[in-house]
């Protein structure tokens, strides 16, 4: 089934992706610092942050572009999940904090509080909160989606209150009361499962499980989008109330996919989190969630792989024109939204592929409009 | 007290009463000698010789005398007010504040003050200045013996009351005066209940404490049992006017909401257009009422006050103009796409944002209140701030201004055949094209408005449209795109929602609330309160 599912692009991608996860710890580890061809350990973590971009670009467009759900929330399931391994990483930390205490966090003591939240129990253990990044943004999806599809919000309508959504998670996680950190989020953290977050070979060991986490995720996706209903996924898009009248519980699928979407959007975050070194929640920002939007809208949505792409390009500009000319960057990212909707509606792999339709069929909006 | 206060008042106080200021100054003297070398009944015998004069230099003299200032010298035994300067004393005139010489400390006296002629020259200096002819100063002395309840000054108080002309001063003095019976356990009970009949028509939080201070548990059972239904009676009565500050706030968070919406409004609703950017416009408006000012300040100070109404056409032409520029530059190429729409003008939202930031700077910008939007007025226990309630009517101004166009003229009318029948509308001659930009540059003309408006009460930085751009979207989807009552509807009552739950909440647990329940509400009328046919419903 898998390899069914898997194209020549697929394959090229899969290809490349082994290539840069093999390549990049080598790079850092083997080589001599100074040597050619070294790359610093910034750097690592750096490119392991694009990963998970790519990771929850990916499962956007498998959202956006197979099943024509713009989601302007996506960044709330990638900062939960984020949070959820903050939360394990805080525990870990024990009595090192600054403040000493054993189970308390180093902002539960500042703000006087003498035991631990209830929601804060078992994240002690590692499984646990591996679990809680996948299983929180599912469920939140879940009852999300559940109320949005059943009652048929659909187009603007269900991007506008997705945003609405992640809003109103960051206006929560900003307050102190939460017991996430409040302002500052959740940082310093030491160690992951004992070995050192500082570590070069830690580092190199998570850009590895992210590059992985890609891998899966992306063959995750193209599975659900070469099956049977992927098929459906593609009409609901393009025609949803045909799909409807032909007797398909559209819902159904719109929820199924909607919400592995959003475990997927867990996963990028909690492996984002031991990366970056911090989640606060600004990660919760509408803004970030639209910026997603647009990496998969740049590489191409409706392909998965233009999506990683696009991810993988945006993070670079970003990192490259915030170094080099800081007033710049906004106007860069603001006129790529302009030029990717109004020249390349179909993306960077759109502008490669000439060859005709894709298969999947057209992207949003190329189609004819449904009567 | 500072020399330079004391000197102030001194040059006040002669200014109230100049012409008789020698003669009276001989008299002063000769009482305020009683202080020289005295013992504490002396003076005090002195202090209230002084009161009964009724001058106001008495006050001043007995002011020092409380601050522990009043000196006297010991060679020629005359009053002074003297400063403390390590070994030395700087002596200053005893009614005018000029400064005299400095000497030893030992050449100087001090007249001596304990606690109990603290209080009954505090108690004095209240009954002398309400005779004052000044009524402010009237007003501060009914206002401290309201707090103070001294029974000594009930018959300064009742002469004073005599006296007294303004309606509201004596009201005032009355309740005062109420306060001090109530007080007083000695007074009879008559005299007490009516005192309590009259604070509890005062009403307030002052209200309530002074009838909880007042009464002894102890008391007469009449007089508790009065006190006790007076107080649920001022708490009814505030709670009540708690509501009523809850539904003013909420109206004036709804204007707000309303002005960023409107424009919103007009652009998704009757055109289907998602205007990210919208938040942008309402900035650029802030940004022009800036920049009016700055010019206004630098070349004609005198036009300030007008500088709000000059700003109104000026940002209504930029943010229009802009307006126009991304409907036909941008907007117009996306119809049928809305999600492109989305995407493609939060990205002009960004190149805006970062245009002005570039411009300006990012930091805050000052805009200034013109006077006739500064200040507050008291309706009872209700605090309106002018600009707020100007910013009320603006906002209901702007609506009735847009209802009309588009209701009543030319124009209006093309717009909504537009909206109801594109093609149709072609038809028959409508520039359908020229129509779209008109309207997307209404729409953000009115958000320039908006702009002007929050200007008043919201920092002016880059960032100010990103604040209101949640917040409107979900008005317009909660009222309900395509009409305006919807947007009229939806922010009011989103405003009203907001700050009735604030005080259960805190404010931002009530937004999250509200964010919350217009999910589900979403869920329940997905085209929001008054939804309408249209090409926006199936876009």
């Amino acid at each position: 089934m898998i390899l069914r599912a898997l194209d020549r692009r697929s394959w090229i991608f899969l290809g490349l992706l082994f290539i840069v996860v093999v390549a990049v710890p080598v790079a850092n580890l083997a080589l001599e610092p100074g040597s050619a061809g070294h790359l610093p350990s910034f750097a690592v973590s750096l490119f392991g942050k694009y990963l998970c971009y790519a990771l929850l670009a990916v499962a956007l467009d498998l959202v956006w572009g197979y099943c024509g759900i713009l989601s302007l929330g996506h960044g709330a399931f990638f900062a939960l999940g984020g949070y959820a391994m903050g939360m394990h990483l805080m525990r870990e930390i024990g009595p090192r904090g600054v403040y000493g205490d054993p189970v308390l966090p180093d902002f539960m003591v500042f703000l006087n509080w003498d035991a631990l939240p209830w929601f804060w129990y078992g994240f002690d253990m590692f499984w646990f909160a591996l679990a809680m990044t996948m299983i929180v943004p599912g469920l939140l999806a879940f009852v999300f989606g559940w109320l949005a599809f059943r009652s048929r919000v659909t187009g603007v309508y269900l991007s506008i209150i997705t945003q609405a959504l992640t809003y109103a998670l960051m206006l929560a996680f900003f307050r102190n009361e939460m017991g996430f950190g409040g302002n500052n989020g959740l940082t310093d953290f030491k160690d992951v499962l004992g070995f050192d977050l500082q570590s070069d070979a830690t580092r190199a060991g998570l850009f590895v499980l992210s590059g992985l986490a890609l891998a899966a995720g992306f063959i995750l996706c193209r599975v659900i989008v070469t099956s049977k209903a992927g098929k459906v996924l593609v009409a609901v898009r393009d025609a949803e109330s045909r799909t409807r009248f032909l007797g398909y519980r559209v819902e159904s699928y719109k929820l199924f996919v909607f919400t592995v979407s959003a475990m997927l959007a867990g996963l990028a975050g909690a492996l984002y989190t031991p990366q970056v070194g911090i989640i606060n929640p600004s990660e919760f920002s509408p803004a970030n969630s639209i910026e997603i939007v647009i990496m998969v809208a740049l590489g191409g949505r409706g392909t998965l792989v233009g999506a990683a792409l696009g991810a993988i390009v945006v993070g670079a500009a970003n990192t490259l024109l915030t170094g080099w000319f800081p007033d710049f960057w906004l106007f860069v990212l603001g006129g790529l939204f302009v030029a990717v909707t109004l020249f390349m509606p179909r993306g960077i792999l759109g502008v490669l592929d000439r060859r005709g339709p894709m298969r999947g069929g057209a992207p949003v909006g190329l189609r004819r409009k449904e009567a | 007290m500072t020399r330079l206060r004391r000197f102030l008042l001194a040059a006040l106080l002669m200014c109230v009463a100049p012409s008789a200021a020698i003669a009276d100054e001989a008299r002063l003297r000769e009482i305020a000698a009683g202080f020289v070398d005295a013992n504490f009944s002396a003076i005090a015998e002195t202090a209230e010789a002084l009161a009964a004069t009724g001058d106001p230099d008495a006050a001043i003299v007995l002011q020092e005398l409380r601050d522990g200032d009043l000196h006297w010298r010991k060679d020629d035994e005359t009053l002074v007010i003297a400063e403390r300067d390590r070994r030395d004393m700087h002596l200053f005139h005893l009614f005018t504040g000029e400064p005299l010489e400095t000497v030893r400390r030992r050449d100087v006296s001090k007249v001596k003050v304990n606690n109990a002629i603290r209080n009954q020259v505090d108690a004095l200096i209240g009954g002398l200045t309400l005779l004052s002819p000044d009524p402010e100063a009237r007003r501060s002395a009914a206002e401290a013996l309201y707090d103070t309840r001294d029974p000594a000054l009930l018959g300064p108080m009742e002469a004073a009351m005599a006296q007294e002309t303004d309606p509201a001063l004596r009201t005032l003095m009355a309740e005062a005066r109420a306060a001090i019976l109530l007080a007083d356990a000695g007074a009879p009970l008559d005299a007490r209940l009516e005192a309590v009949r009259t604070i509890e028509a005062r009403g307030g939080q002052d209200a309530l404490s002074t009838l909880a201070a007042a009464v002894p548990d102890d008391g007469p059972a009449d007089l508790l049992a009065a006190a006790a239904e007076a107080r649920a009676a001022v708490e009814a009565r505030l709670e009540l006017w708690g509501y009523a500050q809850n539904v003013w706030q909420g109206l004036s968070l709804g204007s707000v909401l309303l002005l960023a919406a409107i424009g919103l409004a007009i652009t998704f609703g009757v055109m289907g257009v998602i205007n990210m950017a919208h938040g942008e416009l309402v900035m650029l408006g802030a940004y022009t009422t800036f920049f009016v000012q700055e010019i206004i300040r630098t070349s004609a100070p005198g036009l300030f006050e007008w500088s709000l109404l000059i700003a109104l056409p000026l940002a209504f032409l930029v943010s229009g103009s802009v307006g126009v520029l991304i409907e036909r530059g941008v907007v117009r190429w996306l119809y049928g796409r809305p999600l492109e729409t989305l995407l493609a003008t939060w990205g002009i939202s960004l190149i805006l944002q970062q245009t002005v930031r570039t411009i300006f700077g990012p930091n805050n910008r000052e805009v200034g209140n013109p006077d006739w939007m500064s200040g507050a007025m008291q309706l009872g226990e209700l605090t309106i701030t002018y600009n707020r309630l100007w910013i009320i009517v603006f906002a209901l101004t702007v609506f009735a201004l847009l209802l009309v166009v588009l209701r009543r003229t030319p124009i209006g009318l093309q717009m909504r055949a537009v909206t109801q029948n594109r093609a149709m509308a072609a038809d028959m001659g409508v520039r359908t094209g020229w129509v779209d930009a008109m309207t997307f540059g209404l729409g953000a003309g009115v958000a320039g408005l908006a702009g002007v408006a929050l200007s008043q009460i919201d920092n002016v930085s880059p960032n100010l449209g990103q604040s209101y751009i949640v917040d409107s979207f979900m008005v317009v989807v909660f009222g309900g795109a395509g009409n305006l009552w919807g947007a009229l509807a939806g922010a009011f009552t989103l405003g009203i929602a907001n700050k009735f739950l604030e005080p259960f909440a805190g404010a931002v647990l009530a937004k999250i609330l509200v964010l919350v329940f217009i999910i589900l509400f979403i869920q329940k009328r997905p085209r929001g309160l008054f939804a309408v046919r249209g090409r926006a419903v199936e876009a």
